[in-house]
């Protein structure tokens, strides 16, 4: 209860549960793990919202994030300001979307985001590479890239752009099996 | 329209002046922002509304800042001054209730003096600044005060406002239920948050009306009670949730697939608590604290013949002795019909408890079920986006360990290869006899050691009937069935493994195959276990009733004796000594051991299973791999693999042995949770010291609910019996609370009969006519008949509009790869268009081509949250200027029909309109 008193508001805690799938023992819980990235920048005290944000590379070595691939661009989706800088807000905001209670539609949607590396609200071939090399590790020869590249477009795309707009993407997550069991990071 | 457009000007000269003037009013912001939309859209409203209104809060967002707060009072004074003549306008919607309070005086009460109105202004004001104070901090009083003025305010609310106001807040209402669903940022998510709830607090009072009003707010407030009181229960739930950390360790270390076995094991010994809670309070302790005490009776008494073994540790081991006369078992209990002062009905409610804890199972294993469906959303289609989803899926975001890591990288790699090459040739059917012989005879194979494991234990517990009967037994001969089962369940599954290499199956199909043998295994074990113990039951029955002529004639003999000896026939004789009585077998209790004993003999295998298997493996693997010839680490025995399959049957089947046992033997349950809550922590700890991550890490899709379908079949299965022995045999005369009964569900008729007023009785016995049953039967096939046809049905639409989808995606494809075909066609239309602008009536080809505009822009306009609204917009656009001749000089590309259908489309209805607008 003390604990409660000295980092947030209730109205802030409650301001919280509103806006994420979080109840008010894991925001506390997701303050100190932000807290534990740099205590010396952040307050424990965070009742009066101090504008503060933590690098993305003391973000990504958190261990949810540490081995995941796209870790880079998971932390630059969800900073507000594009660099990977993340503020608290953020943070609630990247872990609340990648939660387990956290609806389809949503992680559809910042899965998008994640998967565009080049920002252009489409994940054409480069973006498609650039997944594919760090989900093997490189492991494959261009060839072998370039072969799945297009056959993950040729299956995707739908209009014939020859690359995979947002609708394309939807469509084609929402009938992946393990979507949703695997797109989630557990806090 | 000319109204409006003097509206319009209005506010535009509004916004021009009030850069002077530095009094603050938000709501003639809002007021403006809100006819801006409305005036641009006639007043429509649906879909679009909502992203308007965000549009309209975010432009107030901006304006936040000290220079917007300065706005808008002349052209709140403006309006008043124009107030009648604008009140035509009325129609369009508001939003705020404020002006339109303002408006409704003024209309109303047109000699209400400005006096009146600067108060209102005023109290707007206020009203702000309090909202603003807010913001910062939500003070609860000031909300309170300015909800307060608002109540003064709003008295006069007329009934389309009220709708209207209503309408507003629940809007908001459902904003706020649904904001954590937005991709917004989390900044303006609260910003959103926090303006909804001052408007629902502020606004809300003033719903409900008269003397519905203090009902009305009294309900709102009781509903905000009620939330709160949710949160706080969800938060006090999920705070009750142990192991939280412990299974995201073993997630992180593992993938999400091992830990399933270990939400699949927490969730099991959640429901197992329940089930303890309920046997222990209604059944155990009851019988403890207010039934008789130890050695009063004969059946809570070690006879006299076994009264010396009775504590040696070798007799407790195999739960005889006092372990046999412990409440533990079903024979311990008595047939009092009530007990204590309470008047306690104890075998009422343990028939109850022994029926509950079946409804109970099964009512939470299908809810369960039930939400895993919701949640499992995507039907598979294997084979259409084989690649986009390993592309996109197949990383699993829990993992947090370098070495499982490492692992999937490696795994999805050699699964893209492995696409690659099915890609490539598709099709390799080498030798296809040869494959099938193999799977023939592996499947010969299994069914050969699934009959052979089955005859093994029907000649085991035979065996053991017939040892029943002598004393001289070895420990392995008593225990014979327990080991045999046990190792069977050990050793067959390997085997089972290895005849499948010969199958040589898809990786997941495989596994497939193998759950359902080693189930079929289990279930065949634990079917012949129950056929051989019913046949003992049926002979101790027969026995039971030579014991009972003879325990009546002991006593009658016991009574003459004493009447002989003390030669008064009037003296009642001192009772017998509990310990003397001769007793019946006890079937129940005899049935109750048998179960207890498998299941400790199955945590005991478990364990050691554990302990020897990964633990002594894996010390040494680490520790001799100083001094061995080879790698130990890397070449043969290795570090041990999570079993995931073989532990989750296991556990399935435990359950079920559990369901069955607990009505023999109410202590089962507890055994139960103690061997749960001490698995968790030994295989947790097992896991993460011993075993490596699974080199080939797959999932079997929507695995939670295979293991849920297995648990309701061993459910049911495990059902049958308990009911059949409950419904038709006999219950012991001696032993357990139904004794003395013909039948154990006679227990219910009694109470029914003496408890209940007489009225109940007969309702009762109408109820279980089957004059009425046979009807309500019939209902049930009916309704069952009816819902299987109505999915059915569903199944078929689904069926079809996959089929339509898949069409569409065709043709879309078609187009795209020959584009000479679609060439053709763009050829064709391009011929007649030049023409058909001519001609007043709408050419053939067009009416094909109505469908496609709304496909196309669906498409091509990513990421916009209002689709739909979008595409009104576009099509209300196109058709606006329907002469011109875009579509024609477009060069022919892919994209060529939808954009130019677009027009084509709309140009039926413009042509109609168009011209007198020019």
């Amino acid at each position: 209860m003390g604990n409660k008193q000295t980092t947030f508001t209730d109205e802030q805690l409650e301001a919280y549960q509103d806006c994420t799938f979080f109840t008010c023992k894991e925001i506390l819980r997701l303050h100190s793990r932000y807290r534990e990235l740099a205590p010396h920048l952040v307050p424990l005290d965070y009742t009066n919202n101090p504008d503060i944000k933590v690098p993305l590379t003391l973000i990504i070595t958190m261990p949810e994030l540490k081995e995941n691939p796209f870790r880079e661009r998971i932390v630059e989706t969800f900073s507000e300001d594009g660099q990977g800088n993340l503020s608290f807000n953020d943070f609630v905001d990247m872990f609340s979307a990648l939660c387990e209670t956290s609806p389809r539609e949503l992680k559809t949607i910042y899965a998008f985001k994640i998967y565009d590396f080049n920002r252009d609200n489409f994940i054409c071939k480069e973006d498609l590479q650039k997944t594919l090399n760090k989900l093997t590790k490189g492991e494959l020869t261009p060839e072998e890239v370039a072969l799945v590249c297009d056959k993950a477009i040729e299956e995707a795309d739908l209009d014939g752009d020859s690359k995979l707009s947002f609708s394309d993407f939807e469509n084609m997550i929402s009938k992946a099996p393990d979507f949703l069991s695997n797109f989630h990071i557990r806090i | 329209m000319p109204r409006k457009n003097l509206a319009a000007e209005l506010e535009e000269v509004g916004i021009e002046i009030d850069g002077e003037v530095s009094d603050s009013d938000d709501s003639g912001t809002r007021k403006r922002a809100n006819r801006r939309p409305a005036a641009k859209r006639g007043g429509a409203k649906g879909r679009g509304r909502g992203a308007d209104e965000d549009e309209d809060d975010e432009d107030e967002e901006e304006d936040e800042a000290p220079r917007g707060r300065r706005k808008k009072k002349p052209t709140k004074k403006r309006r008043d001054a124009s107030d009648d003549e604008d009140d035509s306008e009325d129609e369009t919607p508001k939003k705020k209730r404020g002006g339109a309070a303002n408006k409704k005086k003024g209309g109303k009460a047109q000699d209400s003096d400005e006096e009146d109105r600067k108060d209102k202004g005023k109290d707007k004001d206020d009203d702000k600044d309090m909202k603003k104070k807010k913001k910062k901090k939500k003070d609860e009083s000031s909300s309170d005060s300015s909800s307060h003025s608002d109540d003064e305010e709003e008295e006069s609310l007329s009934e389309g406002e009220m709708a209207r106001l209503k309408e507003e807040v629940e809007e908001k209402k459902k904003l706020i239920a649904n904001i954590r669903n937005k991709p917004w940022r989390m900044k303006r998510r609260l910003m959103h948050l926090k303006e909804a709830q001052t408007f629902v607090d502020k606004f809300e009072g003033a719903l409900g009306k008269g003397k519905g009003r203090k009902w009305y707010a009294y309900k709102v407030m009781m509903t905000k009670k009620w939330i709160k009181f949710q949160r706080d229960f969800e938060n006090f739930r999920t705070a009750c949730i142990p192991w939280e950390s412990r299974i995201k360790e073993v997630e992180s270390h593992f993938g999400s697939s091992v830990a399933s076995y270990f939400i699949f094991l927490r969730w099991m010994y959640g429901m197992n608590l329940v089930l303890f809670g309920f046997t222990f309070g209604l059944v155990v302790i009851p019988e403890v604290l207010m039934g008789l005490p130890y050695g009063s009776v004969p059946r809570k008494t070690v006879p006299r013949a076994e009264q010396p073994t009775a504590q040696d540790y070798s007799v407790l081991m195999d739960f005889q002795g006092y372990c046999k006369y412990s409440v533990m078992f079903y024979g311990y209990y008595n047939d009092q019909r009530t007990i204590g002062l309470l008047k306690f009905r104890l075998p009422l409610s343990y028939l109850m408890v022994g029926i509950g804890t079946f409804g109970y199972s099964l009512m939470v294993v299908i809810r369960t079920m039930a939400k895993n469906a919701d949640v499992g959303g995507g039907d598979g289609d294997e084979g259409e986006f084989t690649f986009s989803w390993k592309m996109f899926t197949s990383w699993d975001y829990l993992i947090g360990n370098a070495e499982t890591a490492d692992n999937k990288y490696a795994s999805i790699t050699t699964s893209f290869k492995e696409s690659i090459v099915d890609e490539q040739e598709n099709q390799k059917d080498e030798n296809i006899h040869l494959r099938r012989f193999l799977r023939v005879l592996a499947n010969f194979l299994i069914i050969c050691s699934l009959g052979g494991s089955g005859y093994l234990i029907y000649f085991v517990v035979k065996r053991s009937q017939e040892f029943a009967t002598r004393d001289d037994l070895s420990w392995y001969e008593k225990n014979e069935v327990e080991i045999i089962m046990s190792l069977l369940g050990l050793l067959c599954p390997p085997l089972f493994e290895t005849i499948a290499e010969l199958e040589d199956y898809h990786p997941r199909i495989a596994l497939k195959w193998q759950l359902g043998r080693i189930f079929a295994l289990f279930l065949g074990n634990l079917y012949t276990f129950l056929f051989a113990l019913f046949d003992e039951v049926n002979t101790k029955l027969e026995q039971e009733q030579a014991i009972k002529n003879s325990s009546i004639w002991a006593m009658k003999e016991y009574y003459a004796n004493y009447s002989r000896l003390v030669n008064d026939s009037e003296a009642t004789p001192p009772p017998m000594d509990p310990a003397d009585v001769i007793r019946g077998p006890c079937w129940e209790t005899a049935v109750g051991i048998e179960f207890v004993k498998l299941t400790v003999s199955d945590i005991q295998v478990t364990y050691l299973t554990i302990l020897i298997g990964d633990f002594a493996r894996a010390v040494i693997v680490r520790f001799l791999n100083y001094c061995w010839c080879w790698d130990l680490e890397a070449g043969f025995p290795s570090y041990g693999e999570f079993d995931i399959s073989g532990n989750v049957l296991g556990l399935v089947f435990n359950q079920g042995m559990i369901w069955m046992g607990a009505f023999y033997a109410p202590g089962l349950v507890g055994i139960n949770v103690l061997r749960l809550l001490s698995s968790m922590y030994y295989q947790c700890w097992a896991v993460m010291a011993t075993n490596v991550p699974h080199e080939r890490v797959f999932k079997a899709s929507k695995s939670n609910n295979f293991y849920m379908g297995l648990l309701l079949l061993i459910l049911f299965l495990s059902l049958l019996p308990v009911v059949y022995t409950i419904m038709t045999l006999p219950p012991s005369f001696d032993c357990g609370p139904f004794s003395g009964k013909a039948k154990m569900f006679d227990v219910i008729m009694e109470t029914i009969d003496l408890d209940l007023p007489a009225f109940m009785g007969t309702i009762f016995s109408y109820a279980a006519n089957p004059g009425l049953i046979i009807p309500a039967v019939l209902l049930m096939v009916l309704a069952i008949y009816y819902l299987n046809s109505v999915s059915e049905a569903y199944q078929n639409s689904n069926m079809e509009l996959k089929k339509k989808m898949q069409m569409a995606r065709d043709e879309e494809k078609n187009r795209r790869n020959n584009t000479d075909s679609t060439n053709q066609v763009m050829k064709d239309l391009e011929d007649l268009l030049p023409n058909r602008s001519l001609i007043p009536l709408a050419p053939p080809p067009e009416p094909e081509k109505i469908p496609e505009p709304q496909a196309k822009p669906t498409k091509t306009k990513p990421g916009s949250a209002g689709k739909g609204v979008n595409l009104e917009k576009d099509v209300a656009l196109a058709s606006t200027n329907p002469n011109t001749r875009g579509p024609v000089s477009r060069p022919p590309g892919p994209r060529g029909p939808g954009s130019m259908a677009g027009p084509g489309g709309g140009q039926g209805r413009g042509r109609g309109r168009g011209p007198p607008l020019r």
